[in-house]
Order: structure tokens, then sequence, then C-alpha cells
């Protein structure tokens, strides 16, 4: 297992910083970090580059429908310090939201930031591919969002299902 | 050690000049001149019945209770159903065997346009015949008789390969049922192409 770092550990990482990263870490708690939407191409691209973080694998990009808000969560590892962390971005609102892709930072996002694109509803922009991947195209909806209700068939069953 | 070698093959060579002659069958003189008599579809029926060559086509975990249905232990070869056609050309029996999802439903369809008639279909497992626990998802299809038209639904999550076989007993007593004049097997086709 890699060591885990904390998300206060990461916070104060990113807050010693100062290159236009001031007001980027918006809270931290013991296991994620969060940053502003518009900061985190810059905040992965520092992780990323970064001699003393060094965060060159990103594990999984993925997303959660918190109702009110979508966190998007990015599992980062260092396999060079043999270390891993979370950073988190969170979005208010319902209606077509936006990020920056950091497909540019881990190339290895694109299919990730697809399937959130796919399933959740988030648009990642200057993504080189963003279209749908799990379901299809002219799909209507995203499917893994709270207040998405699939149409009713055409029938029911005897029981009422 | 050779030389006894070539001694025994120098021996059978020359004992063996003559070819044995052809054995034949012994038919007694009662038996001679018989002569069975069947109908047209008792005869069609009992080919088709014994010889339904299914696709080697698995969709989810309902697959490996069917490979299992293939292998010794069930051994659907008692039924004349062990040749797997990896083409659908060569098969009369499509088993949907697992949850088909709206993706993959044109490749079912597809399959099944592909097989020459008379064809069957068999849902397994409760995914093919309703949707199962995927029932109204957004990916799964409802029920695999929104794509082809089924012959025998094996309930079941998955079924096991026990279950399995009673459904393909069952298709059989269906087969078994088809006549060449007034319920001709093979006219199941939706005509939609």
């Amino acid at each position: 297992m890699t060591t885990a770092v904390s998300g206060s550990d990461l916070a104060d990482a990113l807050g010693m910083r100062s290159f236009g990263f001031d007001g980027a870490v918006t809270d931290s708690d013991a296991y994620a970090a969060w940053v502003t939407p518009e900061a985190v191409l810059d905040v992965c691209r520092f992780l990323h580059d970064d001699p003393e973080q060094a965060y060159d694998l990103l594990s999984s990009v993925t997303a959660v429908d918190y109702v009110e808000f979508f966190d998007v969560v990015y599992h980062l590892t260092s396999l060079s310090r043999n270390a891993s962390t979370v950073l988190k971005v969170r979005l208010y609102g319902r209606g077509a939201l936006a990020l920056a892709s950091v497909t540019s930072v881990w190339a290895g996002a694109e299919l990730q930031e697809r399937e959130i694109y796919d399933l959740l509803g988030v648009s990642f922009t200057d993504h080189p591919n963003l279209k749908r991947m799990l379901t299809w195209e002219g799909f209507q909806g995203h499917p893994l969002r709270r207040d998405y209700l699939e149409p009713p068939l055409p029938y029911t069953w005897p029981h009422g299902g | 050690m050779d030389r006894i070698e070539g001694e025994a093959i120098e021996q059978l060579k020359w004992s063996a000049q003559e070819a044995f002659p052809e054995p034949l069958i012994h038919v007694p003189d009662d038996l001679k001149n018989n002569i069975a008599v069947t109908s047209v579809d008792a005869l069609l029926n009992w080919g088709r019945r014994n010889a339904v060559w299914p696709v080697a086509f698995g969709l989810a975990c309902c697959v490996f209770e069917m490979i299992a249905s293939a292998m010794s232990r069930f051994d659907i070869s008692r039924f004349g159903m062990e040749a797997m056609r990896a083409s659908p050309r060569q098969a009369d029996l499509l088993i949907v065997s697992g949850t088909l999802t709206w993706k993959m439903a044109p490749a079912v369809r597809r399959i099944y346009d592909q097989m020459s008639e008379p064809k069957w279909v068999i849902a397994m497992g409760v995914c093919a015949t309703s949707g199962g626990p995927y029932y109204q998802g957004y990916s799964v299809v409802p029920g695999v008789n929104h794509i082809v038209p089924v012959d025998v639904y094996v309930p079941g999550c998955p079924p096991r390969p026990d279950a399995l076989l009673y459904g393909i007993m069952q298709l059989h007593d269906k087969i078994r049922k088809y006549s060449v004049s007034h319920n001709p097997a093979g006219g199941i086709s939706r005509g939609e192409g």
C-alpha cells in the first residue's frame, strides 16, 4: 500500500506555493482537499510536475452526486514517493456543469472523464474526445444523476411493476 | 534389436499378401422384406429435435452455467447439442444467456437474423426473461422478447444447468408438435427483416 497523504497535508502543500493558488483550496479533512473549479488544472499540473509532490499517476477520476452539489474526485498516486492522496472539486448546481479537463496532465484521464460526462453530465473543456461512452449516441439525460428517471415502459406487468 | 524389428515387419508383410474380405452385416432372412412406416412430420421433427445446434454465444454470468451444461457432468451431447456453432448460419438455437443491454441488442438481433430457419430461442435467466434486477434500468432490455421471439423461458439467477436442460427438453416437446402441412417450423419471424 502507498502512504496516504491526508487532505490537510495536501492543502498545506498547495498553500505553501503562492503562484496564483491563493484561495484555491476551499476545504480539507483527513481524507481529501477541495479546490475551486477554476484552479483545478493549475493545481493538477503543479501536483504532477513539482518534484516534491510528483503525483505521476492518476489512479482514478470519478464524480459523486450529492443532490445539492457534485464532487469530482481525483485519486492521485506518486509512484516515486509511494504516496497517494485525494483531490476533490465541488460543483454547485444541476444544469450543464463544466470543468477543465486534466488530460493534458495525465493522458489516462481521457476515458474516465468521458464516463463522468456520459453518466453524470459534467462536461470537460479541452477534452480531446468528449462523447458518450457507456450509453449510445442520442441517449437522453445522464443516468447516474439522482434525478434521472427512466421513461416508463409502454406496458406494465400484471403485478404493476 | 533392429534385426528383430525387421524380421517382424518381413513376417507381417509376407503373411498379409491378401486383403481381408469386407465384413458384411448379416441380416436374417425373416427381416429382409420389412418396411418401416412413419409420417414426414415425425421423421422431420425427430431429426430436428435430436440435433439442435446452439450458437456459441454468451452475454453474462448465465453463460457459465451454459458452459457447464456443455461439459461432461451435465453433458448436452446427450441431446445431440454438443456442437456449439461459432457461426449462426450453422445453428438452430440461440440461447440468450444473460443480461442484454441496449448496446448489445443490435448484435443479438443480427445473430438471430443470420440464423437459418427453422430457428429457436431460449431466454436463459431472469435478465433475459424480463430484465430481472435491471428492470426499468437505463441500459438493459426489459426481456429479449423485445428483440427476438422467444420459445422457452428458463427462470433462475442464474439457472442451474439442470434447469437449462429442462428448458431444452421443453423445447424438444415444442419441436415435436410442428407439422409440415398446418404448423410449419420456422414460421415465427416477424417479417421486419
